[in-house]
């Protein structure tokens, strides 16, 4: 039983945690963060939303990029799931289809750090086949 | 879905769009009985009695983006699938209850997947809701909370993370130490 973990080990790890912390953090204006919203509806989860959304909640970390990764409900291009819409600061909202951790990778890379636009954008002015 | 655990991600989405302050995941299982319970109690805004009889069809659903909703559907599929059932509570004002019954040794139930990353997940993107996540066995009982987390925390988010390999970690050593069916 010693060895397993419990909420007493996390506040050991707490104060190491907190440097890192303090290291990243100067500005506490969400702002001037980088938005990831993760679609995560039924279409979502089942073309593979979660792991897309731990690969940018792990790779923004090791990649040192200050960024809120957090999930949205359905946009209505479940043919195009798992979807992203990723927010730069003072931009204005790219949503990304048919994402996975190959084309996070590439989205990490290019747009958010370089903001150079990646293939796969869905644009805002789509309409489904139902509105016209 | 490929399994339960993605269900239940799914199903929570529908707490948290219905506006619940706090989620409750509770699985029993029972090698003896074989039974396999999966019961998702939520305190958002519930539906009246008729629109609760009706969740399960697929061409219902409440979102505007589009016009089917196969959450419900998919898991009552699986659930039946085993021979279990599904069963949707709810009063409006008061919250829902999703119940889903599995038989535990059927080769169609599916398994239950990343259960801890799940609810870390769910916990990290949605940090003013309380996340609790209950694994009962014969062995023993299994207790997550993120209010004891947070507490512990003192202020650092459960988004950090950091925070979140721990609690992966800490989830899938005691849901181990307990002997769970997987």
């Amino acid at each position: 039983m010693g060895q397993v973990k419990s909420l007493a080990d996390l506040r050991k790890i707490k104060e190491e945690l907190q440097g890192r912390m303090s290291l990243r953090e100067n500005s506490n204006n969400p702002e001037s963060l980088v938005q990831v919203k993760v679609a995560m509806a039924t279409c979502g989860i089942a073309s593979g939303a979660k792991q897309v959304m731990d690969f940018f909640i792990e790779e923004f970390e090791k990649r040192n990029i200050q960024a809120v990764v957090t999930q949205t409900g359905c946009m209505g291009y479940c043919f195009a799931e798992p979807t992203v819409e990723i927010t730069l600061p003072g931009h204005s909202p790219v949503v990304y289809g048919y994402v996975d951790t190959k084309k996070a990778d590439d989205i990490i890379e290019k747009y958010i750090k370089n903001g150079e636009l990646v293939d796969g954008i869905i644009p805002v002015n789509y309409e489904t086949i139902e509105k016209k | 879905m490929k399994d339960l655990s993605m269900h239940i991600l799914d199903i929570a989405q529908n707490s948290i769009t219905a506006g619940a302050e706090t989620i409750e995941v509770e699985i029993t299982e029972n090698r003896v009985t074989d039974q396999y319970r999966i019961v998702i109690t939520d305190n958002g805004k519930g539906m009246t009695a008729a629109y609760a009889a009706k969740v399960t069809d697929p061409y219902v659903t409440s979102r505007t983006t589009r016009k089917v909703g196969l959450g419900l559907p998919l898991l009552k599929q699986n659930a039946e699938r085993t021979g279990g059932s599904l069963e949707v509570k709810s009063e409006p004002e008061k919250g829902t209850r999703i119940t889903a019954l599995f038989s535990l040794k059927n080769i169609d139930r599916p398994p239950l997947g990343d259960i801890g990353g799940t609810m870390v997940l769910l916990a990290a993107a949605n940090l003013n809701i309380r996340f609790i996540y209950r694994h009962i066995t014969e062995k023993d009982t299994f207790t997550f909370d993120t209010r004891e987390v947070n507490a512990t925390l003192e202020g650092m988010p459960i988004s950090e993370a950091g925070v979140i390999r721990f609690l992966k970690e800490m989830i899938r050593e005691n849901l181990q130490e307990i002997n769970i069916a997987g």
